[in-house]
């Protein structure tokens, strides 16, 4: 922990946050999140958005007519490359 | 030291948790002309006779590959755009795309990793014909300023409260702007690595831990602002 890093104003620790994170560093270990209670929060939110967005997965079923319709154009597609 | 929880345990493409349940005897059993199965289903062992016969021609064995995955790939689009009439159009292409492809499909990966694929691909395609030009995505994927998350630093920023309301997160991940929800649904979602994505994108790589921060801030913000979808209905 330096005190370069615990000295970051929250502009410029948020400024970083998307590299930290993309790169799988543990953010929360962060020097400035660890003494700053509005980036301690906002990381907190990130990642519970992140996992509920996971665990999200709505199942959608498609119109069967939609099956009726690809169909459909599979064999107009056959059609005309048996024709030609 | 342990690692953030967001970038990471996210399913793998083909992978994620969507598809479990019936076997492949229910899902053939259950298909009758336009009629499919009423219950997700995975890709099981001996899913590999249907998939060669399917690739030899077999019209009944395609119609059992779109029974088996049609709600992965449907859902995918639709996660995608955001829109129930362009999300039906791009599956039907998606599996167009299949029936036209699935000969040159090898097996070097899960055929659901190489379906999910070209649906993504698919969608992609859709996106760049419709005006959003991924080749310069750094600027094209940027929403409008008023469209941006509000800066979360300097000011009182309440955090959320309790546990997410899944309809309100679903909807404000709907209301998200195209870039942002496109980057968002592949990494967070979809289980993509942000090199994957820059590479189906076409766009670097801190460019797609940007949007995807960016989309983050955004569903918080709206969170915040609406945490019950219930009782705005």
């Amino acid at each position: 922990m330096t005190d370069e890093a615990k000295e970051l104003s929250c502009a410029a620790f948020q400024a970083q946050l998307p590299e930290l994170i993309g790169t799988g560093a543990n953010a929360a270990e962060h020097p400035h999140v660890q003494s700053c209670e509005l980036c301690s929060a906002l990381l907190n939110d990130l990642e519970t958005i992140a996992e509920a967005a996971r665990q999200l997965f709505p199942i959608e079923e498609p119109p069967d007519a939609l099956w009726e319709q690809i169909e459909s154009r599979i064999r107009s597609e056959e059609g005309s490359a048996h024709e030609g | 030291m342990p690692e953030s929880r967001i970038p990471h345990q996210v399913p793998q493409p083909g992978t994620a948790a969507l598809e479990s349940g019936a076997p492949l005897q229910q899902a053939a059993s259950e298909l009758s002309g336009a009629a499919t199965p009423a219950s997700p289903v995975s890709l099981p062992a001996g899913d590999d006779g249907v998939l060669a016969r399917a690739q030899a021609g077999d019209h009944h064995a395609f119609a059992q590959l779109y029974s088996l995955h049609k709600r992965r790939i449907y859902s995918l689009c639709l996660r995608m755009v955001g829109n129930i009439a362009e999300a039906e159009d791009l599956t039907q292409e998606a599996f167009l795309q299949l029936h036209r492809k699935i000969g040159t499909f090898r097996g070097d990966s899960a055929f659901s990793t190489w379906l999910h694929r070209l649906a993504v691909n698919v969608v992609l395609m859709q996106l760049r014909k419709k005006g959003l030009s991924l080749i310069s995505l750094d600027e094209a994927m940027e929403p409008a300023q008023e469209e941006r998350p509000g800066r979360s630093f300097g000011a009182a920023d309440p955090a959320l409260s309790g546990a997410i309301d899944r309809l309100a997160l679903q909807k404000a991940i709907d209301e998200l702007p195209a870039g942002y929800r496109l980057i968002f649904v592949l990494h967070d979602i979809e289980g993509y690595e942000h090199n994957e994505i820059a590479a189906m994108l076409e766009c670097s790589i801190g460019n797609s831990k940007s949007q995807l921060h960016k989309a983050r801030l955004k569903l918080r913000e709206t969170l915040r602002m609406h945490p019950q979808e219930e009782g705005r209905r």
